[in-house]
């Protein structure tokens, strides 16, 4: 089949990219689309992010992953705009972007999604979706008292939301409210949403979080779909089954810092990857020397205090 | 009881000066808490500065008539703005709290000792409607149906009244439908996914601040020339929680609502107080309740309307049932 084979070709071309680039952390890709330098966020004495050099590769799916309190979500607040870094530096197509408000981050191309999704609950589930399309002639206060001056353009729009309902599966919810769709549902309007804006990278915060696993599936399906053609998707996960299926790329933030990148398949027996996980201590069984040494220290102790008394 | 009474000045009230003025304080109030889902606990300032802008320039400073209108709606204007540059940018309390304390202090250097010459402190300022009379088309004379009649200035006001009314909702609905309005919507709903979704949110809650205290303004004007004279303790706190009431009861987010409600709720104010007062004074009540007390009774009747209200129709009268039931997920 046609579609099969595209599927493989740009999967193919992303894995190709990533062909023999070393697992370690900041290293650099051929065809980078985000490039970040040495981004810190503190808040007060903690500091949650502090990444020194981590790239993005065009065309890939590119998994943001770590433990609870990594400062993934932070990280994406900074690169998207939500917040501000107190240092550094990224540039989005070669264009710096720090300091750059939210909404001339998404018009620039680069849109992100929610960990909590955020539907526009009290309106349908079309004005969602027209709500994402970009340059609207009637945003504009004095033009918006002309509706013969945007109606075609809100035409275009509402054709292009009609189809990505269709592909979403959403079509026959279209004038409910958003806020009587089902938590699933609300993270597929939230994916199409972001789709009219027309992004070329996608940065998904958790989007499997809360999902129901009959969703699951479809919902990856619609991640691979962005890939296909020819978006950039960064997501934040922390389904392991997922991040293995879908990504081509894999980087694993620690407290603020990135300490590993890899290949799905490879990373996650990454030595450095377990010790963020599990803890760098973490309770290996006990060897039998260990054991013997450590009866020998008892009964030397209890011999000295029997002395003691003598 | 003099039935024949109540009735004409409760039908009176329905289209009377305080209704035109509460509506389009209402209209205002909509525009920022109905679709934009700002706070402005304020709105009494921004007619109290249209009002006065209007009546300084023309009472003591001699000018014309329309040089005042255009200083009151720049006086509103800059008012939106002062309140809405630093407070925007933040959470939503922070313009509540902002604009609560801004109309007292407009309303207390109103009222000031200090600028007693400008503003003419706690009696206000009188002698700025003459123009607008010398405008009126109507001759002298009583206008109505039957025995609810205004006199040719009472008539004239309220014709402006109703016609800036009208103007006001045929706005609000040509921009509710827009594009525009759907920015609007969506940023009370979530001001963070709107700003994912490539809008400048800053600016669109201020069009939505400077519009709303626009025709608030516009209400001011109106108050101002409907009693030929203003005093500041008319824009007290208590002017914008009427105007929030008004809202409410008509359902927020609804065209007509502000409308609707600021008539019902005068018709409500002015029947239950008249009926009160004429109870009153046939002896209905015995010694249970006296004729000064009647005005603070009315509005313990009003507010427990209001409460049986929202308990039984919490959408308020236009309200869509469903759009509530959504908050409570």
């Amino acid at each position: 089949m046609h579609a099969d084979t595209t599927v493989t070709s740009k999967k193919a071309a992303a894995l190709a990219a990533f062909e023999g680039i070393a697992s370690e952390p900041g290293v650099p890709k051929p065809d980078p689309i985000l490039v970040i330098e040495k981004v810190v966020r503190r808040f007060g004495g903690l500091t949650a992010v502090d990444v020194d050099h981590v790239e993005v590769q065009r065309g890939s799916i590119t998994a943001l992953i770590g433990p609870n309190g990594a400062g993934k979500t932070t990280f994406f607040n900074q690169l998207t705009g939500f917040d501000t870094a107190d240092e550094g530096s990224w540039t989005f197509n070669g264009k710096p972007l720090r300091g750059v408000p939210a909404h001339r981050v998404a018009r620039n191309g680069m849109v992100r999604t929610f960990q909590l999704t955020k539907a526009l609950s009290k309106l349908t589930v079309m004005e969602n979706m027209r709500l994402g399309a970009q340059n609207q002639r009637g945003e504009n206060f004095f033009r918006a008292l002309i509706p013969s001056s945007w109606r075609g353009q809100e035409d275009e729009i509402t054709e292009r939301a009609e189809e990505l309902l269709e592909r979403f599966k959403l079509a026959a919810k279209r004038d409910d409210f958003a806020g009587s769709l089902s938590g699933g549902q609300r993270k597929l309007l939230e994916m199409a949403r972001a789709l009219m804006v027309g992004p070329e990278l996608v940065m998904l915060d958790e989007p499997m979080a809360g999902v129901n696993p009959a969703l699951t599936q479809s919902l990856l399906g619609h991640v691979k779909d962005l890939r296909e053609e020819g978006m950039t998707v960064l997501f934040v996960e922390h389904d392991m089954d997922m991040v293995r299926d879908i990504s081509d790329w894999v980087i694993v933030m620690a407290q603020g810092a990135v300490i590993a990148e890899g290949p799905p398949d490879t990373i996650m027996s990454d030595n450095r990857v377990i010790d963020a996980y599990l803890g760098a201590h973490h309770d290996a069984p006990m060897s039998a020397e260990e054991a013997e040494e450590q009866l020998q220290e008892a009964e030397a102790e209890l011999e000295a205090e029997i002395e003691e008394k003598a | 009881m003099d039935w024949n009474t109540i009735f004409v000045t409760t039908v009176k009230a329905s289209i009377g000066l305080e209704t035109v003025v509460y509506a389009l304080a209402a209209i205002g109030v909509n525009i920022q808490f109905g679709y934009a889902g700002l706070l402005n606990f304020g709105q009494a300032a921004f007619l109290g500065v249209a009002a006065y802008g209007l009546a300084v320039i023309v009472s003591t400073f001699g000018l014309s008539f329309w040089l005042g209108i255009v200083v009151g709606l720049a006086a509103t204007v800059v008012l939106a703005f002062l309140l809405g540059i630093p407070t925007l940018r933040l959470r939503a309390d922070y313009l509540a709290i902002v604009t609560i304390a801004a109309a007292e202090i407009v309303r207390l250097v109103f009222r000031s000792v200090a600028f007693k010459d400008v503003f003419g402190g706690s009696d206000g300022r009188q002698n700025f409607s003459g123009d607008f009379y010398a405008m009126n088309p109507y001759a002298p004379g009583s206008y109505g149906i039957g025995p609810i009649k205004f006199d040719e200035r009472t008539t004239w006001v309220l014709t402006v009244g109703w016609i800036l009314i009208a103007l006001s909702c045929v706005l609000v609905y040509l921009l509710m439908k827009s594009p525009w309005g759907r920015v609007l919507k969506a940023i009370r709903e979530d001001e963070d996914a709107v700003r994912s979704l490539g809008k400048n949110v800053f600016s669109y809650k201020m069009q939505a601040l400077v519009l709303g205290g626009v025709i608030g303004c516009l209400g001011g004007f109106i108050f101002g020339l409907g009693q030929a004279s203003i005093q500041p303790d008319l824009f007290g706190t208590e002017f914008t929680f009427y105007a929030y009431t008004i809202v409410i009861l008509g359902g927020a987010a609804r065209v007509f609502s502000p409308v609707v409600g600021a008539a019902i709720f005068w018709v409500l104010l002015v029947f239950v107080g008249n009926t009160l007062s004429e109870a009153v004074g046939a002896g209905v009540f015995g010694s249970a309740i006296t004729v000064t007390q009647v005005g603070s009774v009315r509005f313990i009747l009003v507010g427990l309307g209001l409460m049986l209200l929202l308990i039984f129709r919490p959408q308020g009268i236009f309200g869509d049932k469903r759009e509530i039931a959504l908050d409570a997920r």
